[in-house]
């Protein structure tokens, strides 16, 4: 479903991503991790469709289609969901408009109509119950006043909502605590479905205990370095980034 | 929500949605001011002398005036009061009886504005609705549901009526809040005003439904001056509406309008303004001059005024609706939002003036601007020796939606009690590239992002507003900011 192709992108004249590659099929979790300022989190923007970040080289491909030429509200409504690693505050716009709203246009893109009001606060209830949000938060204005906690799991909630087809989660689990580490990760499985595909940017293991990936990836320097399965990220835990650093200035050098 | 979802439908495309001018036959007054012109707009309303004497005596005080150009936040060039047409009415207007009797061609003119003067007969009294005074130029051509509100002893109806039928009240109280003394565009106004609303809500009457006034400036080379006047009496309550729009002219039309509220004791007003004003084009070239000064005096004890405004026309507004909190226990609220887009220009903002005990006063200011725009907020706060135990809180926000837009506050607090307590909040901050950013992501483009954003930000204020006007005014929110994000 997504086929990232020799992406190289970075912001006014630093390139963050060197040749980034990467492909995901449908129903797959795909966890991305590496240490600080490796490129994780700007290859969750250029994915997303920042305009802060230009793309110099290489090809995205979302769907059989040209996911860099899309705004980025196009690539929201043709499925890809960001879970922010920052989620942004909106006074005054209570999160059940905003999603409203939200999945008004994403249905008018694809050309259905309005969701019925009875259908929507069904779905919301669902939602909600999934990630364990208290039903005043999905109330109140979007983000506002939420703890950092809180924010995640409104991020879940909105990602159940608008049902996506891929997923990015970036850095979903930093700053939680154990309880909502696992609140957060309980409603990630729920979502998951054989049509959808996650991508999970993480800097600990820990998330992918309650998060079972089917492949690691590990990224330095803007690109992915090593490739594996769930026992890679243990590895990692076990020997820390500086054993890949050292694994490959030994490649590097022979 | 699917009303919402439809509100940012419509919205996209439009630019200036009122601004066609309806052809109609128009009677007006030889161009320029002088005490002739004067004479012959109180000759047209056949006015009793004692009004053409006030007038008059307001014309020459206007005359040792200067135009206030140097404390507002504006810049615009200097108007030739001599180049503007004072009076200007629709020729079919003597004394009408019923719709029949409108020009037809006025009354399209009010339906593509989305207004009725049809009373719409009402289901055993269970819908409120609401009663308009429509004003195109400077006449008041219909009042509605006048004699439903004279069953509860409201008086409803033009000022140029309310001269003839209650000239008692009008001696009593015109004037009483905002003198002619008052500023140069009173006295101005005081010399040439054509019309506007009367309204008088009797003792203990709470009014069944909302009173509205409608201004259209229509005729070209015409200025509009209109004179409302708002008295509720002990324990009355009523809620007051004012929209306003015309036609988009290259030229710049002058509008110098004055609004005086009187609430006695036990009393309440609410007066909600949605000002839509032709604004000018992209280049600054047009649009109306609004040079405004609406007073309220809380004058019995426990009476409350409440100024609510939005404010997205014009090329220039100069306004300051104020509350003097004479009774005790009084309150006064100001809640306003004013956008300002390409080259518009608002110094705008209140006067609370506390005089009585325990008085309290609330301001919320919520200041937008886009484009190349000006947008600044003015505000007094008074606590006169004596006015123990008095509170004002006053928060004042800006939103800056580009780079080469401004957002000035001048906040002037002058406190003679000590037992006064007053505070004051300000922010001022940019749309947030990540906000718009958060919303694109969810699959809401920037236009959407932006009337929901801005929205949010003027809640507080729009909830102020009664229903039908909080829809109308989160429209022209949005219409107002189109492509001011690019």
């Amino acid at each position: 479903m997504l086929s990232i192709k020799n992406l190289k992108a970075g912001i006014e004249d630093k390139e963050i991503l060197k040749g980034f590659n990467l492909e995901v099929k449908a129903g797959e979790v795909h966890a991305i991790m590496g240490p600080n300022g490796s490129g994780k989190s700007t290859l969750a923007s250029v994915l997303a469709g920042r305009e802060d970040y230009a793309v110099t080289d290489g090809s995205v491909q979302f769907l059989k289609k040209d996911l860099l030429e899309m705004s980025p509200e196009d690539r929201a409504r043709e499925g890809l969901f960001l879970a922010f690693q920052y989620p942004v505050e909106i006074p005054g716009v209570s999160n059940i408009n905003f999603l409203k709203t939200a999945l008004a246009e994403i249905r008018q893109y694809k050309g259905l109509p309005p969701m019925e009001a009875k259908d929507f606060l069904k779905r919301v209830k669902e939602k909600q119950a999934l990630v364990e949000l208290q039903v005043s938060l999905a109330n109140r204005s979007v983000n506002e006043g939420f703890s950092g906690g809180e924010k995640k799991r409104n991020e879940i909630f909105q990602m159940a909502m608008l049902e996506p087809v891929l997923a990015i989660l970036d850095e979903t689990d930093s700053g939680l605590d154990i309880d909502a580490l696992r609140i957060v990760a309980n409603g990630v499985n729920k979502l998951r479905a054989p049509e959808r595909a996650f991508i999970v940017i993480t800097h600990y293991q820990r998330l992918l205990e309650y998060i079972v990936p089917d492949f690691v990836h590990v990224m330095y320097n803007g690109r992915i370095v090593k490739s594996g399965t769930k026992e890679l990220a243990l590895e990692l835990e076990e020997k820390g980034y500086d054993w890949i650093k050292k694994e490959l200035g030994e490649t590097i050098e022979a | 929500m699917a009303k919402e979802n439809q509100i940012l439908e419509e919205i996209t495309g439009g630019e200036y949605k009122y601004g066609f001018s309806t052809d109609i036959e128009t009677e007006t007054a030889a161009i320029g001011l002088s005490e002739d012109t004067i004479r012959f707009i109180s000759n047209k309303k056949q006015e009793p002398s004692w009004m053409l004497e006030a007038r008059l005596k307001a014309y020459r005080y206007w005359l040792t005036l200067e135009e206030p150009k140097h404390w507002p936040h504006l810049s615009y060039p200097t108007i030739n009061y001599q180049d503007i047409i004072y009076y200007a009415a629709p020729k079919k207007q003597q004394q009408l009886s019923s719709l029949n009797e409108v020009d037809p061609e006025l009354l399209r003119t009010f339906e593509k504005l989305g207004i009725s003067l049809e009373e719409q007969k009402r289901l055993s009294g269970v819908q409120s609705t609401i009663a308009i005074d429509a004003v195109i130029d400077s006449v008041s051509v219909k009042t509605t549901f006048k004699e439903t509100l004279a069953e509860k002893g409201i008086i409803f109806c033009s000022f140029s009526e309310a001269v003839q039928e209650h000239p008692e009240l009008v001696k009593q109280y015109m004037g009483s809040m905002v003198p002619y003394t008052d500023n140069f565009f009173a006295a101005l106004n005081a010399a040439v005003f054509s019309d506007g609303s009367f309204c008088y809500i009797p003792k203990g009457v709470r009014c069944p439904m909302e009173l509205s006034t409608y201004f259209r400036i229509n005729t070209s080379g015409t200025g509009q001056f209109e004179r409302t006047l708002i008295i509720a009496d002990e324990g009355s309550y009523v809620s007051y509406l004012e929209g306003c729009t015309a036609p988009m002219r290259d030229e710049n039309q002058l509008h110098a309008a004055v609004v005086e509220i009187v609430a006695q004791k036990n009393a309440e007003v609410k007066y909600s303004t949605v000002q839509n004003w032709y604004p000018g084009d992209k280049n600054g070239k047009g649009g109306i001059y609004n040079f405004v000064t609406k007073r309220g005096i809380c004058a019995g004890d426990n009476s409350k005024i409440s100024w609510t405004q939005v404010e997205t026309g014009s090329a220039i507004t100069w306004k300051y609706p104020s509350v003097i909190l004479k009774g005790n226990n009084s309150v006064g609220e100001f809640y306003s939002v004013a956008v300002t887009n390409n080259k518009q220009q608002a110094d705008t903002g209140t006067k609370m003036t506390h005089l009585g005990k325990n008085t309290r006063s609330t301001i919320v200011s919520k200041g937008i601007s886009a484009g190349f725009s000006n947008n600044s907020y003015r505000g007094l706060v008074r606590i006169a020796k004596g006015a123990s135990n008095a509170r004002n809180h006053s928060q004042c926000d800006s939103l800056l939606m580009s780079d080469t837009c401004g957002a000035h506050t001048f906040p002037y607090i002058e406190i003679k009690d000590k037992s006064a307590i007053v505070e004051h909040e300000a922010t001022t901050s940019k749309i947030g590239e990540d906000q718009l950013f958060y919303c694109r992501q969810r699959g809401i483009d920037a236009e959407k992002a932006v009337a929901l954003i801005v929205n949010g930000y003027c809640k507080e204020v729009l909830n102020q507003l009664p229903m039908e006007f909080a829809v109308e005014a989160q429209k022209l929110l949005a219409v107002s900011l189109e492509g001011s994000v690019g």
